[in-house]
């Protein structure tokens, strides 16, 4: 319970070198000087593509394969009152909440 | 320029007696919306986390140390299905890389902070410190060191205090896939990714990215459909803009 290990301990550290690095190299060096607009344009980018990445699979794939149907793919019925109360609210809080409440309320009506 | 600098200190160095006790309590005040945020997810993470393997220490390090919710609850998926430590450094880089979006766009507003409050200042910024400080700095410029490290310090704290709850009542009750904790973090990308998509080009980049994931996941698996994924798709973003001009 009260472990370390060695593996983990390395993942945290690595982890928390490259989350820092991103958030404290443009505040620490960039303030006044601009990165190339290409890079800048790209960057602007990730955001919405690594989201996007990390929700793909997510979504559509349930059991290893591509479907929605229920009650296999229970995540991406449960992404649509998610994306809904996103839209509306614009709250991480809100949308977090909806979301875990649609994913219990349909595992407690197909069990 | 010096004489400005020198002379702002003074002043604000004159001011800070009085109003310390004020910035410490908006600070507090400001915070309560993010702990508020940070509830569901970090509880979340705990709870995710325990279930996954990780004990409650090696929980509780990862939430003081990397302080990044969507790529935590990633990581622990990810050394869940024995995934190799470079592509868990990886994908937590590129989930992260946002950040140094939200870094640049600060910068101009924290002219009156030095070196090693900056260095602080960013080991504390996530998306919902952002969100609360961007609204902030637009209304003044050179924000009051204490009340914007009273938040930051707070919502770092409550954030490590949810991942224990949520380690610990993992450790202790199980079956909590039946609460929907799980979805913590499919909704977390869900309303991250709304706000982003501020115009066509970034819904066409996103639609991509969640179409070729999907396919390269189900036809190679494995763990690098994010990273390649998202190098395509930021690159698309790059050839629309390229080309529209």
């Amino acid at each position: 319970m009260f472990n370390l290990d060695g593996k983990i301990v390395i993942a945290i550290l690595l982890m928390t070198a490259v989350t820092y690095l991103p958030r404290s190299l443009p505040l620490l060096f960039l303030s006044g000087r601009k990165l190339p607009a290409g890079l800048q344009i790209w960057l602007s980018y990730i955001p919405a593509a690594v989201l996007a990445a990390l929700l793909g699979p997510s979504l559509f794939i349930a059991e290893g394969k591509l479907t929605l149907h229920l009650p296999a793919n229970i995540y991406f019925w449960a992404s649509l009152p998610s994306f809904a109360v996103a839209l509306l609210s614009r709250s991480m809080f809100l949308t977090v909440l909806a979301g875990i409440a649609s994913a219990a309320l349909l595992r407690l009506f197909l069990a | 320029m010096l004489k400005n600098k020198t002379l702002d200190k003074s002043s604000s160095i004159s001011l800070r007696q009085p109003d310390l006790k004020g910035e410490i309590k908006n600070g507090l005040l400001r915070s309560i919306p993010i702990m508020f945020g940070y509830f569901p997810i970090g509880f979340a993470f705990g709870v995710l986390a325990v279930n996954a393997g990780l004990g409650i220490l090696e929980s509780v390090l990862m939430s003081l140390l990397v302080y990044a919710g969507s790529s935590q609850l990633i990581a622990v998926s990810l050394l869940a299905g024995q995934a190799g430590l470079l592509a868990v450094t990886l994908t937590t880089f590129l989930v992260n890389l946002r950040h140094s979006l939200m870094s640049a766009a600060l910068a101009p507003h924290l002219g009156n902070f030095n070196i090693r409050q900056l260095a602080f200042f960013s080991y504390e910024l996530t998306d919902e410190t952002f969100a609360v400080h961007s609204l902030d700095f637009k209304k003044e410029e050179n924000p009051p060191p204490p009340r914007v490290f009273t938040i930051n310090i707070l919502a770092h704290f409550a954030w490590v205090g949810y991942t224990l709850l949520g380690a610990w009542t993992g450790s202790v009750l199980t079956n909590l896939e039946a609460w929907g904790l799980d979805y913590a973090l499919p909704a977390m990308f869900i309303a991250l990714l709304i706000l982003q998509l501020e115009n066509t080009k970034r819904i066409y980049v996103a639609l991509f990215s969640l179409i070729f994931s999907t396919l390269f996941s189900l036809g190679l698996g494995g763990h690098w459909y994010v990273i390649i994924s998202t190098v395509l798709a930021a690159s698309l973003g790059l050839a629309l803009e390229k080309a529209n001009r």
